[in-house]
């Protein structure tokens, strides 16, 4: 095999290990694949653990369900679809070879409605949520009316800020992708022919979008609210 | 003497640049992308866990000379106890062949220049090093006694242990598991030489393939575990611990969908090794080829529906025990198909007992008796009467220590003239067998005996019946502790004054035999091109020649 | 099969001379013990035969010389079905024997004596239904069947007495159990089987197997204590039990006369079965029991009662007679 001459011939971002960009690509997209089938067995981990503890404990669930913010979980599904929008725009801008500042600006799009997903969870979320003394482990208070359910309540709570915790983790790192891919792109490293570091960030968003497509009725939705005449 | 190859830059192969000596510094080591070094990077963490470990067992096996201990305080024996789980299990087992051997392997045996990702690669070193040191300074700072299980509520409410730290690092350490097992799966995939089909592949590869499926599917959930447990433990919230609302029982079923698969992740690479080291040994071609590597997925595949048969005696439903006792009858089945297909291989071979045939052939016997004193503890009746007992702990260990461990020495010592360019002193490498051979079965044997005349595992003091049991297995280990510590000396000692290996010192099959020793950087000076099936050892028909 | 008896019956002189296997004490222990030699007996013959095929072809197949070439063999389809075949049925006669032995040995026979265990760092607490209380030890007749309900107070302890071949892991916040008869009068060891922290390995005692008479003549000597079932009953009254759940129905609370064993409805729709686990639930935590036409008004007792008192309303409960319940 020729690879000393055929240096000069491959394209920008080719790694060596590698015979050529097709199978960069598939080995890339392949690797990211195969991390989000362990991503989904981490979030998994927790999902099973919440639904033995729902079908254990329903109305103690129920209740802690119903006092989380239903209309900033909304608000925030929306932002997040719309971000995946974005990202995909993103994508299909580098893909149709459009200038790097078409790219730039769907990604930066992408990360403002990200840290917006953050910002509002932050802020009239958990913040709101702390000073209503509902974080477990941070001056987390009984209420009355919980009655003997009060434990239970304090686990739903538990879970909620696991599970939202780890997936606004997840968020945060994707931002932090998206800002090393807005500098690539600043670069001049996107083309038509190379845009694999998009596409395959562009999975990762893809899923962090879906495992919250999975958070938001699990956990704000199993009250009840709208239907026993909740708040 | 030697060959006409050259190598990338046009030098003498053998006399000129390879991995080991292209760059020299310690940046040339700690920022390389070099699947080789990695390996070796791996190798040297790895040999330092298991002498931590190491001698947590060996004090261990002191302390229960005597039945009221000899040696240790029980609150010490307790965390020795854990602190030799923790670093065998998951700092010492659960990388050691495929972060050395799978590393260094890999893309020779597949004719590639390296692994898909090779910067993900150093990062899963830099991630297994971090875990190694939180659980280093665990055992330093005042040690943890939960046991490498961590049961709750003992683990997350009552125990004064460094149970947070020690959580940690598995948990990191779990993060360079999967990195690694994706990288080998996007590999071994994607970046095979043209002609390496997958029934060309060595069996080895099919072992590190089904491996790594174990590492990204089962790892994760072990992570989530650690971290439930540490927030648990943390904010004092009640997701295990029943006095807060929580099910002690749903850890162990967490734990445990990862901790069964993981001794898998820990044999099935031995089961690999030693696939080639029978087949180099035998200059002859496997027996039932096919048949081995489907049995290497298919354990990998049945090894995730099992895990109910650690908890036989949990007070779960009988309906649960009985399925989990069938699926555990079941695994055992693919492993046996593998030592009859080792054994036919030997049929009608030209076999020779250098020190890496002689752990191969250690393996067989020592794993056959552990896989089948596993039918103990798949059958629900005896189980109840021999779980939590030192028959376990034999069990186990003789599959781990007796299997895993040997496969890894033997393998070790096959590829160690193309790691090093050098060959060790085989006599001492041999003698070093016998002694790892005989120390291993003084020491566990008695512990079936000692299992089922019922006395239990985790024991600082035990009744005084027990002893001359004990005993026999605490002289054991002595012997087996010196047995480890043999092969340290010649193989550092080889690596200087070790007479130069030559590409193929043991004439065997295989890509990586075809480059030289050590092998330069990408690997080989052509990328190869694969037109025959592995293992193609030539053969005379009618009768053997010579 | 005779063969395998006698085999058996060889193996267990020579156990007897060279302790190999703890004494054999109730009921349970020859099936396990047979099953066990079975067991072996696969061992050692697999091992055997794998060892002595692979030093045959070790010896014979050794190399003579470095540039010999061996014969060709090819890949054998029958060999692979038959190793692939023959392993299996052995692993189906086992998973059926051994399974069939499991299920029967679960089973505690109806008219079975109820001892009471709780476990704690680092000790047993054992509670005979006529009162005496044990710490670390078990005094039991020969020839009667006991069943041992057990829980723990901290983490998780295991219950176990090699002699019987019984183990039971002992779990907080709720019940197990495990049953034997004992077959033979003597002492014999108990074990804390599950690592539960620092003393775990003294958390050990002693089983006393007595003859019927030794046994009542155990049960009387020793201070006058009352019985759990009169103990549970003076806790039900002064707890205020009685006030709501009155004896004919009519009250705030269902009867309880005859509850015990009976599936109960819940208001969630699912039927649960009232053994000691749903009893204890209910008196720790009834709000999570919804019943269908009664208000969850039931105060919780957690807290204000210990394991052992909760095990003695309990006995008082199931006291209440198998007599019908009146129609609600």
């Amino acid at each position: 095999m020729a690879d000393m001459a055929a240096h000069s011939t491959h394209p920008q971002g080719f790694a060596h290990q590698f015979e050529d960009i097709g199978q960069q690509r598939d080995a890339g997209r392949l690797g990211m694949w195969i991390f989000l089938a362990t991503e989904i067995l981490f979030f998994g981990g927790m999902f099973t653990a919440y639904t033995i503890y729902r079908e254990l404990h329903l109305a103690a669930f129920e209740t802690g369900s119903r006092l989380l913010e239903v209309q900033f979980g909304a608000t925030n599904t929306v932002v997040l679809i719309c971000s995946s929008l974005t990202m995909a725009l993103a994508i299909r801008a580098a893909q149709t070879g459009k200038k790097k500042g078409t790219i730039i600006f769907w990604l930066i799009l992408t990360m403002i409605l990200g840290a917006a997903f953050l910002g509002l969870k932050l802020r009239f979320e958990w913040y709101h949520d702390y000073v209503e003394h509902i974080v477990p482990g941070v001056g987390f208070r009984n209420r009355t009316e919980w009655g003997s359910l009060a434990p239970q309540v304090q686990m739903f709570m538990c879970f909620y800020f696991f599970m939202t915790g780890l997936h606004a983790l997840h968020m945060v790192i994707g931002i932090g992708i998206l800002t090393t891919l807005v500098i690539m792109a600043g670069r001049d490293r996107f083309s038509s022919e190379y845009y694999a570091p998009l596409e395959i960030s562009g999975l990762y968003w893809h899923f962090v979008d879906i495992v919250w497509i999975f958070l938001f009725p699990l956990l704000y939705l199993i009250g009840g609210r709208y239907t026993m005449g909740g708040h | 003497m030697s060959t006409a190859n050259t190598d990338l830059h046009g030098a003498p192969a053998g006399s000129g640049v390879n991995y080991l000596n292209a760059s020299y510094g310690i940046k040339s080591w700690l920022l390389t992308t070099d699947h080789k070094r990695i390996g070796l990077l791996y190798l040297v963490v790895i040999t330092f866990n298991f002498f931590v470990g190491g001698t947590a067992a060996v004090l261990m096996r002191l302390n229960l000379i005597e039945p009221t201990g000899a040696l240790v305080e029980p609150s010490t024996y307790n965390k020795l106890f854990s602190i030799h789980g923790i670093m065998m299990v998951f700092f010492f087992l659960v990388p050691s062949i495929p972060a050395t051997l799978g590393n260094f392997l890999i893309p020779l045996m597949i004719g590639a220049r390296d692994v898909a990702f090779p910067k993900l690669n150093l990062l899963s070193w830099y991630v297994f090093v971090a875990g190694s040191l939180c659980a280093l300074v665990a055992v330093l700072s005042g040690g943890v006694d939960t046991g490498w299980t961590f049961y709750t509520p003992y683990s997350s409410t009552y125990s004064h242990g460094l149970v947070v730290l020690a959580a940690l690092g598995v948990f990191i350490a779990g993060f360079s598991s999967i990195l690694t097992g994706l990288n080998f799966i996007v590999t071994i995939h994607k970046m095979r030489a043209p002609g390496m089909t997958w029934f060309r592949l060595p069996l080895f590869i099919w072992a590190m393939y089904a491996t790594s499926l174990i590492f990204v599917l089962g790892t994760p959930v072990i992570a989530i575990t650690m971290f439930l447990l540490g927030l648990e433990r943390i904010f004092h919230v009640g997701i295990f611990d029943p006095a807060l609302g929580g099910d002690p029982l749903l850890f162990q079923h967490l734990f445990w969908f990862y901790s069964h698969p993981a001794v898998y992740i820990m044999i099935l690479p031995g089961m690999g090794v030693v696939s080639e080291l029978i087949t180099a040994f035998s200059r002859k071609k496997i027996f039932g080829y096919t048949f081995v590597a489907f049995s290497s997925l298919s354990i990998a595949v049945i090894s995730f529906i099992v895990w109910g048969h650690h908890m036989f005696v949990t007070g779960q439903s009988i309906y649960a025990g009985l399925v989990f006792s069938a699926l555990s009858f079941l695994v055992a089945i693919p492993s046996a198909i593998k030592v009859f297909n080792w054994t036919a291989t030997l049929y009608k071979g030209s076999i020779s007992y250098q020190a890496p045939m002689l752990y191969a052939l250690g393996f067989i016997g020592l794993f056959t008796m552990g896989g089948l004193t596993g039918l103990f503890l798949a059958s629900l009746a005896t189980d109840v009467h021999l779980n939590g007992t030192y028959f376990i702990v034999a069990h186990f260990h003789y599959i781990m220590v007796g299997g895993a461990v040997m496969a890894y020495l033997g393998g070790i010592h096959f590829w160690w003239p193309k790691i090093s360019g050098r060959l060790y002193p085989d006599l001492w490498a041999r003698f070093a067998a016998l002694v790892v051979f005989i120390g291993f079965n003084l020491t566990f044997f008695p512990q079936f005996v000692l299992g089922y005349l019922g006395m239990p595992r985790r024991y600082a003091v035990y009744p005084a019946e027990f002893q001359v049991l004990n005993v026999m297995s605490s002289a054991g280990a002595s012997i087996l502790g010196v047995g480890y510590l043999i092969p340290l000396v010649y193989l550092i000692w080889s690596m200087r004054y070790g007479p130069p290996a030559g590409p193929n010192p043991w004439g065997a099959k295989g890509l990586e035999w075809t480059t030289p020793s050590p092998p330069p950087t990408e690997n080989f000076e052509e990328m190869p091109v694969v037109t025959e099936d592995a293992y193609n050892y030539p053969t005379a028909k009618g009768g053997r020649h010579g | 099969m005779m063969g395998l008896l006698q085999f058996g019956s060889e193996a267990r002189m020579a156990a007897a001379m060279i302790p190999l296997q703890p004494p054999s004490a109730s009921t349970i222990s020859p099936g396990v013990d047979q099953l066990y030699y079975l067991l072996t007996g696969i061992t050692l013959f697999f091992s055997v035969l794998i060892f002595s095929i692979i030093f045959y072809f070790m010896v014979k197949y050794r190399r003579r010389s470095d540039d010999e070439l061996p014969e060709e063999t090819h890949t054998s389809m029958f060999l692979e079905l038959a190793w692939t075949i023959i392993p299996s049925l052995i692993c189906v006669v086992l998973f059926v024997w051994a399974s069939d032995l499991y299920v029967r040995n679960s089973r505690p026979p109806a008219a079975s004596t109820e001892i009471f265990v709780i476990g704690k760092q680092w000790m047993w607490h054992i509670q005979h239904p006529e009162g005496p209380r044990e710490i670390d030890e078990l005094h039991v007749p020969v020839g009667a069947p006991v069943k041992v309900t057990m829980t723990s107070q901290d983490v998780i302890h295991d219950f176990y007495i090699p002699a019987f071949r019984v183990k039971k892991d002992v779990l907080p916040g709720r019940y197990t159990s495990l049953w034997f008869q004992p077959t033979q009068t003597g002492t014999f060891h108990l074990f804390c089987a599950q690592y539960c922290g620092a003393n775990h390995s003294q958390m050990i005692g002693w089983v006393y197997v007595m003859t019927p008479a030794d046994y009542a003549a155990w049960l009387a000597t020793g201070e006058k204590t009352e019985s759990m079932v009169q103990e549970g009953g003076e806790l039900y009254t002064r707890l205020g039990c009685a006030t709501c759940h009155v004896e004919e129905g009519a009250g705030r609370a269902p009867s309880l006369v005859g509850i015990y064993g009976k599936e109960e409805k819940l208001a969630t729709g699912e039927t649960r079965a009232v053994d000691e686990n749903l009893m204890r639930q209910a008196i720790l935590d009834p709000n999570s029991l919804p019943l269908p036409n009664y208000a969850p008004i039931m105060p919780t007792y957690k807290g204000q009662i210990d394991e052992e008192q909760v095990l003695e309303l309990i006995a008082y409960v199931k006291s209440l007679g198998p007599q019908e319940r009146n129609a609600q």
